[in-house]
């Protein structure tokens, strides 16, 4: 323990000696966060729609109003002919054009029926599916509040009266769901980048060597290495949370001491990953590539950005052995769904194991001898 | 006879089809002073690995303080001490601080540790510069610095690779004077040089060509033998006979 | 000219024996269209449904019937009461909930409104609200079934999908994936492979050598353009074989475009390494200024137009913006110049500016 402690205390002077890498832990995370988390949305705002309207009635009109006041629209183009709202849509200006034809009010008032065209520009896959249903939600909204206005509900039908409601997200705030995974993210990039190139950069110094010739056992090396980068990782969290908090206004539903206890066993395993990379490299460019290799694949695979629902049954699979994906689930699920300890057993339990296997490999991989 | 300090028979290495180390077999007495001598490349770097336990050896077998290094190297570690080549403190850590580092890794307790520290700061005569980080010092002090954090947990065998290359003659000097101290104290010492006149102050040296030992004995021995009347004219025969 | 020639050689060789940095050059374009092929996608599909049913009878039966039929639910959970929702939901059992109203095949009969109540998870927002427009589709369709009622006003949405009709995600991604590679080739290794020349003190004999600053310059980085162009065919191709993402337009004219926006990115790592003097800055470098805004301002992944204003502004002057749209407008709407001469301005504009800006920063350290 004593040598353990004497190699970490080294350790956290190097980091605070160096001034460029304690920016490049503290400050740039921050920075990242502020950006990412308005920058990484698929929230569908201001979606530019262009109306065509030969019809020129209260009607057209009524629904082009709500469209062009509604916050997922901004109307970009009004006209009488299909011309211009064709050459915008190939342009790439507009992601949607409604076309109301010339007998439409009147097909409205007279048959209680009424036909338009909506034209997608579906090149945004599932995002084109979402636009296209808030119009549609409009345009209903609209049909049901004409229809009472010219009679009244006959309140002996029999009729099927929809409430919904959005748990966990009621304002559809995208950086409720963002700000946890990116938070994760980064906390994940910087401790297994850190550690990835610490044992590489000390091959490269040639004060590996020194150290390989005392006592110092594998086991007390690798804790060594690895307590500091965790409390700093640790740090990262808190201070992210901190500003995800104040500037974001981020939900925490959940117990922060449970989310702190699930990150401390996750980050064995993520910083695990980092030293083990370091113990099979030998320069810190190396290092920095294979780490950036398996993040980018951990990082994709973790339902951080997108779904883990809609990828390929083999790949969701396959990510069950992602770290990453493990504790995005148990964050979001703790932050944003006041999760307890029940709920985020099976994903805890996946990770405990996974930072004693990571940390066995790192531990029997470094060899103080070479062969 | 004497308890030896280091026993190789046969030791070898070879990378690939390469043999670095060539079935060198030497013994070293306890509080003996141990001149390895050898031109660069000769394989002289390679042999201290495996005796300090960092390279496996592809044959052969050594006994350092009588541990095997081929099964025992973590407790060799206990005992010796290693300064290498190329300098390996941390240069962002201050002088106290690397050798409380080191102090703390070989376990020595607190206290005593505490003397050992301004121990070593008075004996090379950097009390002032204790707080001064290990890369804005001069090259000579760090090296004496290196040594003594090699000697900080008392080894009974300590092992200097090249300890003087690169460094002024006043501090060569001093270098050896610490050498000899700490043999005073019954450390034994192998060292590496390649300043041929360092060899006249050894008790014993030999002499590597292309990862052979081409002669072992105390230089007056060796010159005698030879009929050489320097070290340095001994190595330059033997190194054109090779 | 022999010169640079030499130079060519020299650098080839570098590329080559660098085994691997050669392998990550060539697999990291072609394992990042699987991963992203198979990573970013949003389709709704398999959503696990939870029912509180605390009344049955045939006419909740009958809708719950028209969920199962649909094949877009699965139901896992059938309960009386609420109470076990919240654990459903927050161990991801379940991704949405209808909750019958008390007596609801009554109230139905008796003329009355029947209560239905539906639940979605929102923390991811899209989704949620896709699987309530889901969730509103069938309940809708058992409506209409329902004797209807004399006030009832219906717009029948006629819907056309131009240039994705089956919207799938790689249609989406494989010209912004495009951008990313050209920009970790050309950019990324042109720095990195110019500041190993500082660091190792090569480039110093270069700059005594008669050659001409531009000389060097393309010898350093004309290896990189030809392995950048083979990684967008690449792309390209395997995009074509496992995803199926069409090319309408002119393959030329999306290869040309490729091509003025690798010198973009060229331009890039050249000034980017003018700055820096270790690998470790220039790499650091390079993520931050070029590989971080192609993935996060491009439109590649996230919508622009949902970004804060500022934001907004800050990607016009992110070269890949552009470049993903080109790539998109030739490849899935099939345009050509006459609707892409602006982007194709814009970006010919940096060109010119960068590389000028590039051989400058190259001048000055010759002094």
């Amino acid at each position: 323990m004593g040598r353990t402690l004497a190699l970490a205390r080294a350790e956290v002077l190097h980091v605070v000696r160096d001034k460029a890498t304690l920016v490049q832990l503290i400050v740039v995370p921050l920075l990242q966060l502020l950006v990412l988390a308005n920058a990484a949305t698929f929230a569908i705002r201001r979606s530019p729609i262009y109306v065509v309207d030969m019809d020129r009635s209260s009607a057209s009109r009524a629904i082009t109003n709500r469209l062009a006041a509604s916050q997922y629209f901004s109307l970009v183009g009004y006209s009488s002919s299909p011309g211009d709202a064709n050459e915008a849509m190939l342009r790439g200006r507009v992601s949607l054009t409604l076309t109301m034809p010339h007998d439409f009010e009147q097909s409205l008032v007279r048959e209680h029926r009424g036909t338009v065209h909506l034209d997608v520009n579906s090149e945004k896959g599932s995002a084109a599916s979402i636009v296209q249903g808030y119009a549609i939600q409009i345009l209903n909204q609209y049909a049901a509040e004409l229809g009472a206005e010219i009679q009244p509900r006959d309140t002996r039908t029999g009729r099927i009266e929809t409430v919904v409601r959005d748990w966990y997200n009621p304002t559809l705030d995208y950086r409720q769901y963002m700000v946890p995974g990116i938070l994760v993210a980064l906390v994940t990039i910087i401790g297994t980048l850190v550690t990835a190139q610490n044992i590489a950069r000390e091959k490269e110094m040639g004060t590996l060597e020194q150290l390989n010739v005392t006592p110092i056992t594998k086991s007390e090396f690798i804790a060594a290495k690895l307590m500091p980068f965790w409390v700093l990782a640790l740090v990262d969290l808190a201070c992210g949370l901190l500003v995800g908090y104040f500037v974001f206004g981020i939900s925490m539903h959940g117990s922060l001491v449970l989310l702190f206890f699930a990150a401390g066993l996750y980050l064995v395993a993520a910083l695990g990953i980092g030293l083990w990379i370091s113990t099979l490299v030998e320069t810190q460019q190396q290092a920095m590539f294979v780490t950036f290799f398996v993040l980018m694949i951990y990082l994709l695979m973790s339902g951080l950005f997108t779904p883990i629902d809609s990828m390929p049954g083999w790949v969701q699979l396959a990510s069950e052995l992602n770290p990453v994906r493990h504790f995005v689930t148990i964050s979001r699920a703790i932050l944003v769904k006041g999760a307890g300890l029940s709920e985020i057993v099976r994903p805890l339990g996946i990770l405990a194991v996974y930072g004693v296997v990571v940390l066995t490999l790192a531990v029997r991989q470094y060899d103080k001898r070479s062969a | 006879m004497t308890e030896l300090a280091i026993d190789a028979k046969e030791l070898t290495r070879t990378f690939g089809s390469f043999t670095a180390v060539d079935h060198i077999t030497f013994d070293v007495h306890a509080g003996e002073v141990f001149g390895f001598l050898g031109a660069n490349g000769a394989g002289k770097t390679t042999a201290i690995r495996m005796l300090t336990g960092l390279l496996r050896p592809s044959s052969g077998s050594a006994r350092v303080a009588g541990y095997d290094v081929a099964t025992e190297s973590e407790s060799i570690k206990q005992v010796i001490g290693y300064m290498s080549q190329r300098f390996s403190l941390y240069d962002d850590l201050s002088v106290r601080e690397n050798i409380e580092l080191y102090g703390g890794i070989y376990d020595i307790p607190r206290a005593e540790l505490r003397q050992r520290v301004s121990d070593v700061l008075t004996q090379l005569h950097l009390e002032n510069a204790e707080k001064e980080l290990v890369r804005s010092i001069p090259l000579g002090w760090k090296q004496k610095l290196a040594f003594s954090v090699a000697l900080l947990h008392n080894p009974k065998l300590v092992f200097l690779d090249e300890p003087t290359s690169g460094v002024d003659p006043v501090t060569r000097r001093q270098f050896w004077e610490l050498i000899y101290e700490a043999a005073h104290r019954g450390t034994t010492v192998l060292v590496t040089t390649h300043y041929m006149d360092e060899a006249e102050y050894c008790d014993r040296i030999s002499i590597m060509v292309a990862g052979k030992i081409e002669a072992l004995g105390t230089p007056a021995d060796l010159k005698r033998q030879a009929g050489v009347s320097s070290v340095d004219d001994l190595f330059v025969a033997l190194a054109r006979s090779a | 000219m022999n010169a640079l020639v030499g130079l060519l050689r020299k650098e080839m060789l570098h590329i080559v024996r660098d085994r691997r940095t050669l392998a990550v050059l060539i697999l990291l374009p072609i394992v990042q269209v699987v991963l992203f092929g198979y990573s970013i996608r949003t389709d709704i599909k398999d959503v696990r449904l939870a029912i509180v049913d605390p009344t049955p009878d045939a006419t909740t039966l009958a809708l719950r019937a028209r969920f199962a039929a649909t094949g877009t639910f699965r139901t896992v959970s059938v309960l009386a009461n609420t109470s076990a929702l919240e654990t459903l939901f927050q161990t991801d059992a379940a991704q949405v909930a209808i909750v019958f109203g008390p007596r609801f095949g009554e109230a139905i009969g008796r003329g009355e409104a029947a209560q239905l109540l539906v639940i979605t998870d929102a923390t991811e927002p899209n989704s949620g609200v896709a699987r309530e427009n889901y969730v509103s589709a069938v309940v809708q369709s058992f409506a209409a079934d329902l004797p209807p009622h004399r006030g009832d006003i219906r717009i029948d949405t006629r819907i056309r999908s131009r240039f994705n009709p089956t919207r799938a995600s790689a249609n989406l991604f494989v010209p912004g994936l495009m951008a990313m590679v050209l920009t970790i080739v050309s950019a990324l290794m042109t720095a990195l492979s110019l500041t190993r020349e500082k660091e190792t003190g090569t480039m110093e004999a270069l700059l005594v050598s008669p050659l001409r600053p531009w000389q060097i310059i393309v010898g350093k980085v004309a290896p990189y353009v030809v392995i950048s162009f083979a990684s967008v065919i690449a792309v390209l191709a395997e995009a074509r074989l496992i995803f199926g993402v069409p090319i309408q337009g002119s393959i030329t004219l999306l290869l040309a475009e490729g091509l003025l926006f690798i010198l973009v990115s060229l331009a890039l790592g050249i000034l980017i390494s003018a700055r820096t003097s270790s690998q470790r800055v220039a790499m650091m470098g390079a993520m931050l200024g070029t590989m971080l805004p192609t993935q996060m301002l491009s439109g590649f992944v996230f919508p622009i137009e949902s970004m804060p204003r500022a934001l907004q502004i800050v990607s016009y002057i992110v070269p890949a913006r552009w470049f993903v749209t080109i790539a998109r407008g030739i490849m899935l709407e099939g345009v050509g110049l006459t609707y892409l001469w602006r982007e194709t301005l814009v970006l010919a504009v940096m060109a010119a500016v960068l590389l000028a800006a590039s051989v400058r920063s190259f001048d000055i350290r010759l002094d």
